[in-house]
């Protein structure tokens, strides 16, 4: 088995990347290859880098209320591209009435502010198996 | 060894104190923790003495308030005069629902408006760009062009009231914008008050809301200074933010530190501008977080002040008592705030916002209890200003002007910033200025190591979180919170089609291009910005034409 690959990415218009970064390196600290894209990333972007690097997970953090737009339109892009294995999360200020619609969309992982890290790294590696290296 | 009575007679107070009373109880019952910190990550002995604070002078540094170098304030009469500004950020959806919070807050005793503008604002695009998708009023309030500035302030005279705005890369725009909403109500400029942040240097190196590179974004701020010099004097032409910085995971004195620089980086590119310090210096202000712990934080303030008046006298040649006093708003941390127990919040802002007025701020914006989650609620933003009114009128601490001043530990925490402050000066100096220390990276990778280290502390539990990694709930009612959906968009993407259609466009291209003229140049950039602001061009179109002169910036992502 291979080690997880997670895409760290920040959709939209906003730069608070402290979140981002934080979990990118707590997930790297947990034995998890990460790839942080930076920033201003449309949706198109963030499903070409999970392709490119062969994720097992993506990790959108948002937190300006454009949620519901941009994951929308990564999972569709995901179908398209035939990446529906890999797992999406989603951190950020996400209000209740949003979650429900998130997780019809096949977002399992929804973590608000104050999420311990710990908790993010255990949902990645419960919810995500590693496929075999592929030879 | 040494005799006893040797030890006796060239021991403290403090040392005598330490041996005889407290020795003897640490080996009965130790203390909670071996190592105690702030929330900065600095040591704290357990008490504080005279002995503490050796180094102190009163006269040289904490003479009266009013006397330089204001350590104890820049007023002799503190609050006892005035009370500070209460200034609540707000804005969100359309130009009229913002400007119905305005006049709601207005009503409730604020004494001061302050806009928050949506991403595609902040970040000088139009709400058609493929980036604002989703962003149109969520943030903020979306203005577009003139047309929405109207709105905003529609019967509000701005004549009578100060207004701050929260805008940066495209801060000359909007100022623009203001400045001829203001015309048509027929103030006068010479007269008009308030603030833009303007403060592109914490974007960089924080909030990340770049759009131009470093150096023509300076030029902008410089074209500020001098076009406010002469036209619009009582105008606050920047506020120079340590608040994102500390949001984005600085320690209180990496805030204190980044930003007193890049105030003296400012200062230095107008006069490289061909400025006298005496002429735009006194219409430079600041901008604090008012974190959770309340003494570092309190000694941040004082510390600010002193340091300063010192720089601007020393290193500048000031003059004028007005270039010397330090002026700042304080915002408490929002990154404070958590989403668990959300009530919570009402008390950190509380505490957060008394450690702002005990540190003399001059204006103040309280959080709402439900930022974690969404925008606040009407409800939630009045509770927030309820929290100052209660400080400013029942508390009883604004009686006394610097009522911790000659307290061992805040003199001490004052002094401590004050030399870690001098000590990042030296390196960034070292660097070649605050433009070529941003450029390398070097308080982006700062503030990034601090960020992590407390996050670790967090999850090691050495700091408690309330309802986060300690006293959690796991059984929590949600609250109601404020939701904003797409109408907003809606409107204002019909609205922007709209206006292409209406405006007279070939004086908006005309105005576009002497702006690019102007930008290639080395004339002012906000003549040709009022131009293009009367032609009613967009936000997005005037910030176009720029990156088409300048190009935009692009950081390398690390972490």
């Amino acid at each position: 088995m291979r080690t997880i690959r997670v895409v760290i990415a920040k959709p939209g218009l906003d730069g608070h990347d402290r979140g981002a970064k934080v979990i990118a390196r707590a997930l790297r600290d947990a034995g998890m290859e990460v790839i942080y894209t930076g920033l201003r990333q449309t949706p198109e972007m963030i499903v070409a880098a999970a392709l490119q690097e062969d994720a097992d997970v993506i990790g959108l953090s948002i937190l300006s209320g454009a949620h519901m737009h941009i994951c929308p339109r990564v999972m569709a892009l995901l179908k398209e591209k035939g990446l529906e294995h890999v797992t999406v999360v989603v951190g950020g200020i996400i209000p209740d009435v949003d979650q429900d619609k998130l997780r019809a969309m096949g977002i399992t992982g929804i973590f608000l502010p104050g999420t311990p890290m710990q908790s993010i790294v255990d949902f990645i590696n419960q919810h995500v198996v590693p496929r075999a290296e592929v030879v | 060894m040494k005799s006893a009575a040797a030890d006796v007679r060239t021991e403290t107070a403090k040392a005598r104190w330490e041996r005889e009373v407290l020795a003897p109880v640490l080996q009965k019952t130790p203390e909670r923790s071996e190592a105690f910190t702030t929330i900065s990550g600095r040591p704290i002995d357990r008490l504080y003495t005279r002995d503490d604070v050796g180094e102190l002078d009163e006269a040289r540094d904490t003479p009266p308030p009013g006397e330089f170098p204001y350590t104890r304030g820049i007023h002799p009469t503190g609050y006892r005069g005035k009370l500070w500004t209460m200034r609540q950020f707000a804005g969100f959806g359309t130009p009229e629902e913002t400007n119905e919070r305005y006049k709601q807050l207005l009503e409730a005793g604020g004494t001061g408006l302050s806009v928050a503008f949506d991403l595609p604002t902040l970040m000088g695009r139009d709400p058609d760009h493929p980036l604002s998708l989703g962003e149109v009023g969520k943030c903020g309030v979306s203005v577009m062009s003139l047309a929405d500035m109207e709105r905003l302030f529609e019967g509000i005279t701005l004549a009578d009231i100060t207004t701050s705005m929260t805008i940066n890369s495209p801060a000359p725009m909007i100022f623009a914008m203001y400045l001829v909403v203001a015309e048509q109500q027929g103030a006068d400029w010479k007269t008009l008050s308030g603030t833009i942040q303007n403060d592109i240097l914490k974007e960089f190196i924080a909030q990340k809301e770049y759009i131009f590179p470093p150096r023509p974004s300076m030029r902008l701020i410089t074209d500020i200074f001098q076009f406010c010099t002469k036209d619009v004097p009582k105008w606050n032409t920047i506020s120079v933010s340590g608040y994102h910085i500390r949001e984005a995971g600085a320690t209180a004195l990496q805030e204190l530190a980044f930003t007193l620089r890049d105030g003296i980086e400012y200062v230095q590119w107008g006069i490289d501008a061909g400025l006298d310090v005496d002429d735009f210096v006194p219409r430079m202000s600041f901008f604090f977080n008012a974190h959770s712990d309340f003494f570092e934080e309190i000694a941040k303030y004082r510390a600010a002040r002193k340091i300063w008046a010192r720089v601007m006298r020393e290193r500048f040649g000031a003059k004028s008592e007005r270039s010397l006093k330090l002026r700042f708003h304080t915002q408490t941390a929002g990154v404070s705030l958590t989403a668990q127990q959300p009530y919570n919040n009402v008390v950190r802002t509380a505490l957060q916002a008394l450690s702002g007025v005990l540190g003399g701020t001059n204006s103040l914006h309280t959080n709402s209890l439900d930022e974690a989650l969404a925008l606040p609620t009407a409800e939630a933003a009045t509770l927030a200003l309820r929290t100052q009114q209660v400080i400013a009128c029942e508390s009883g601490v604004t009686n006394v002007v610097d009522p911790l001043g000659g307290s061992f530990f805040v003199e001490r925490l004052t002094l401590d910033m004050e030399e870690g402050a001098y000590k990042y000066f030296d390196a960034i100096d070292r660097m070649g200025g605050m433009v070529a220390a941003v450029e390398a990276g070097f308080p982006q990778r700062e503030i990034a190591e601090s960020s992590y280290r407390y996050q670790q502390a967090v999850e090691k539990k050495e700091k408690v979180v309330v309802g986060v990694n300690g006293f959690v709930d796991t059984d929590e009612a949600p609250i109601s919170i404020l939701y904003i959906d797409d109408q907003a968009s809606d409107l204002q993407l019909a609205r922007l089609a709209q206006l292409r259609q209406t405006r007279d466009n070939a004086r908006v291209a005309a105005a576009l291009d002497t702006l690019k003229d102007v930008a290639r140049g080395t004339g002012n950039t906000m003549y040709p910005l009022l131009e293009c602001v009367r032609a009613y061009a967009t936000v997005g179109e005037m910030c176009d034409a720029l990156r088409e002169v300048w190009g935009e910036y692009e950081e390398v992502p690390s972490i």
